[in-house]
């Protein structure tokens, strides 16, 4: 069961909150202070990149984030209910290849693209220790962590 | 208010000044700035990040954007910026080998005069 779960509105305007809930919630769990601003970074993108993919495909369903303590190590995971599209390359640098839908957020409104497709999923990889995308038919869900020490009692 | 934005002309650059958070509510004002200043005849540009509290790939895809704008017109798009939490994600994504980074709103611009 994970310590805080949040579901909201697939709206840019909620990232925000998500990513505050997020921090807030890694500071209780003991993550060092020096970490929190890429707890934030990170959560945020994977959650900006989730709330395009629902108002692409389903844009009722809500985003949700599970974060847990797990003692040792504090998880957040940010899942999608969009369908997958068949794997896009990463952009060259320290990113994996992820198997995502193609972000829109990286498309100008005139079209064109100033930044490649999963080029959040890259940021997010230089952001966390460990990271992990599972991407299924029925959605995408980016597992990231950080080292934790067990909050004061 | 989650992004505020201004401008003003500085020996003939244009400077924008950004204040609070650029991500994917916030930035397609910041982009909707950049293309008006374009379109406008502005291509020498910096950008001051000195109030930005945060940034993230959105942000850095309109920075992109206007970088690439400017330079169809063979301008430039300089940044003011010298956050660690912000040049972070610019280190993280090689993008501080694109932009020209500086440390204050007058080192852009006299940097950009002895380019030209």
């Amino acid at each position: 069961m994970a310590t805080v779960e949040v579901t909201f509105t697939p709206l840019p305007a909620h990232v925000r909150t998500a990513r505050l809930v997020a921090t807030a919630v890694a500071r209780r769990s003991g993550v060092d202070e020096s970490l929190l601003d890429e707890v934030r970074l990170a959560v945020g993108e994977a959650c900006s990149r989730a709330v395009e993919a629902h108002r692409r495909h389903c844009p009722a369903e809500p985003v949700r984030i599970e974060m847990t303590d797990s003692g040792e190590r504090f998880v957040v995971v940010v899942s999608d209910h969009a369908p997958t599209a068949p794997a896009r390359p990463a952009t060259p640098g320290n990113g994996p290849h992820p198997k995502t839908p193609e972000n829109p957020r990286t498309s100008g409104h005139d079209g064109e693209s100033a930044i490649p497709a999963g080029f959040g999923l890259a940021v997010i990889s230089g952001l966390a220790d460990e990271v992990r995308v599972l991407s299924t038919s029925s959605g995408v869900s980016v597992h990231m962590s950080w080292p934790s020490t067990a909050a004061p009692s | 208010m989650d992004l505020k934005l201004g401008h003003y002309n500085k020996d003939g650059i244009e400077v924008v000044d950004v204040e609070g958070e650029i991500d994917v509510y916030t930035a397609p004002r910041l982009r909707e700035l950049l293309i008006d200043l374009v379109n406008k005849n502005n291509y020498q540009l910096v950008v001051n990040m000195e109030k930005v509290e945060f940034l993230d790939s959105t942000g850095l895809g309109v920075l992109v954007g206007g970088l690439k704008r400017v330079r169809a017109h063979d301008g430039s798009l300089d940044l003011v910026c010298t956050q660690e939490r912000i040049l972070k994600i610019f280190r993280i994504t090689g993008l501080t080998k694109v932009f020209g980074i500086h440390g204050t709103v007058d080192e852009a611009i006299a940097a950009k005069k002895s380019e030209k």
